[in-house]
């Protein structure tokens, strides 16, 4: 239920973007005040720089490295503050202010900001603020759990000790909950260290995604290049341990022969089936992380649209409820956070153990 | 509204996926052996240690309820052997009494049989003895009526005639 919802939610998403983006182009009202859509917009999505605050019209944000490799220009490597947040370009290149390339660098003729629109647009490998998320949280994650791993060698035989008991019942509750029922006793132990590194991304970056202060809160899982990656590795993962039996059940499912002869129907769909299921946990986790984050932004830009409606005194009364429904939905993040991370690794999961097991 | 960001949102950026993958990766890697391979066999070896706790611990239950059985057999053999040692005990006295009892019967009564016998002799001495002094006595007796009853003719013929009268003839 809760899958088709999703998928419900993200089709209605996707089928509308381009009437809100064509909508956007002659709309100038808002250019004066506050731009909601612009605010909550900007908090979950992907940038050059990491954005810490703005006084005023000041914007204090952390430069980060961007790498570009064009060919007519080769490889350049620079940080995103010679761009003076897109108000210039450098070394002929540029962050698109407007058009279908909105947000991505593209090429500059000459020395001016004027772009060829025809033109390919340059390979991209920027550190942006999600991949500097992803590197934050992978340190703390390597931190973390190597500090767990050199305790479970030195306490041999002895009782856990420190950051090891947080993280043994966990890795036990995945073993023995998820791994062993899913993928069968004989066969979990090889997809152990995927499962765990898996959940433990996901749980560490869904967290960090809450945590509004720099150099955390980079809205990492709720980035679609992130879990596309995610669901990416679970499909190599299963598509690579598939045994005979599931090819079998893709090619040639014991189904009446009329629907597999004229037309193959079956292993169409099938097929279909098998990359669907990488797709639908991309959405799903994509999906709940921007959500949450959106909503909390939404609760934020609520005092600010009020301050523009109403004036300063309506957005004062407002900001409290603003914020208890802000506190509460980072709570229920929280909650979200635990349960995505254990739905993407139960269904990974679920789909090895599809593709390993003997027989029905 | 402005939503454009939307769109540029759900559109995958390939340097993001390029990234991910290499860090991720790179992350799987290192964890995989520096973290979960310890921490996997640190939990493996823990739970055997415990199910080898367990079943030591159940093995020397069993072998403490053997053990147990074993002592309440020997005590009841013990006990047995006791009370046979006792039965005996008691049998043999009884048939120590029983012996002393018969011996001292028979010794009893041989004394008395020795002692009557003794009484008998003495008895039939006494007797001899007597009749002997009897007679001595009767001889001296009969010399004292004799020489008293013989002193005159008148009754020495009286008596004669009284013998002689006794005297018959048949």
């Amino acid at each position: 239920m809760n899958r088709i919802t999703t998928i419900l939610v993200i089709g209605i998403l996707l089928t509308t973007t381009p009437l809100f983006t064509y909508a956007s182009s002659d709309d100038n009202s808002t250019a004066s005040g506050f731009n909601a859509g612009e605010f909550v917009m900007h908090h979950i999505s992907d940038s050059y720089d990491w954005h810490i605050m703005s006084i005023g019209e000041k914007h204090i944000s952390i430069p980060l490295p961007i790498i570009v490799y064009s060919k007519t220009k080769g490889l350049n490597c620079f940080l995103s503050s010679r761009f003076d947040h897109g108000h210039s370009s450098f070394n002929g290149f540029k962050i698109e202010e407007n058009g279908t390339n909105k947000g991505k660098i593209v090429e500059v003729i000459g020395n001016t900001m004027n772009t060829d629109n025809t033109a390919e647009l340059p390979w991209d490998l920027s550190i942006t603020k999600t991949v500097a998320g992803i590197m934050v949280s992978v340190v703390l994650m390597l931190m973390i759990f190597i500090s767990a791993g050199k305790a479970a060698q030195r306490n041999k035989g002895k009782a856990p000790t420190g950051i090891q008991n947080f993280v043994e019942p966990v890795i036990l509750f995945l073993r023995d909950d998820v791994a062993k029922p899913a993928i069968g006793e004989d066969k979990y132990q090889r997809y152990m260290p995927y499962l765990l590194t898996i959940f433990f991304f996901i749980l560490i970056n869904n967290l960090l995604g809450l945590i509004p202060i720099f150099p955390f809160g980079a809205n990492v899982t709720g980035n679609i290049s992130v879990t596309l990656a995610l669901a990416l590795f679970t499909f190599i993962v299963t598509t690579v341990s598939g045994n005979k039996h599931y090819w079998k059940e893709i090619i040639n499912p014991d189904v009446p022969t009329l629907l597999k002869i004229p037309i193959p129907l079956m292993p169409l769909i099938e097929f279909i089936g098998m990359l669907i299921k990488p797709v639908v946990l991309m959405i799903r986790l994509f999906a709940n992380m921007m959500a949450g984050h959106m909503i909390i932004s939404i609760f934020v830009a609520l005092i600010f649209i009020f301050a523009n409606l109403f004036g300063p005194t309506v957005a004062y009364s407002v900001a409290p409820f603003s914020i208890l429904f802000g506190v509460f939905m980072t709570l229920l993040d929280v909650l979200v956070s635990f349960i995505q991370a254990y739905v993407f690794v139960f269904l990974s999961a679920i789909y090895i153990g599809m593709a390993t097991s003997e027989h029905h | 509204m402005n939503f454009y960001l939307l769109d540029l949102f759900v559109n995958p950026d390939s340097g993001t996926i390029i990234w991910m993958i290499i860090i991720f990766i790179i992350v799987w890697v290192i964890l995989k052996r520096f973290a979960w391979k310890p921490l996997l066999n640190a939990l493996k070896e823990r739970e055997d240690s415990i199910a080898d706790a367990l079943s030591t611990a159940e093995k020397a239950k069993l072998e403490m309820s053997r053990l147990k059985a074993d002592n309440e057999r020997i005590i009841r053999e013990a006990q047995k052997e006791r009370d046979l040692i006792l039965k005996e005990a008691k049998d043999l006295k009884n048939s120590i009494l029983e012996e002393a009892k018969k011996q001292a019967k028979e010794e009893s009564k041989k004394i008395l049989a020795e002692a009557s016998k003794k009484i008998e002799e003495q008895k039939a001495a006494s007797i001899a003895e007597m009749k002997k002094q009897i007679v001595t006595f009767s001889v001296d007796i009969a010399e004292k009526i004799l020489s008293q009853e013989l002193s005159d003719s008148s009754r020495q013929e009286k008596m004669i005639k009284e013998i002689v009268d006794d005297i018959k003839f048949n």
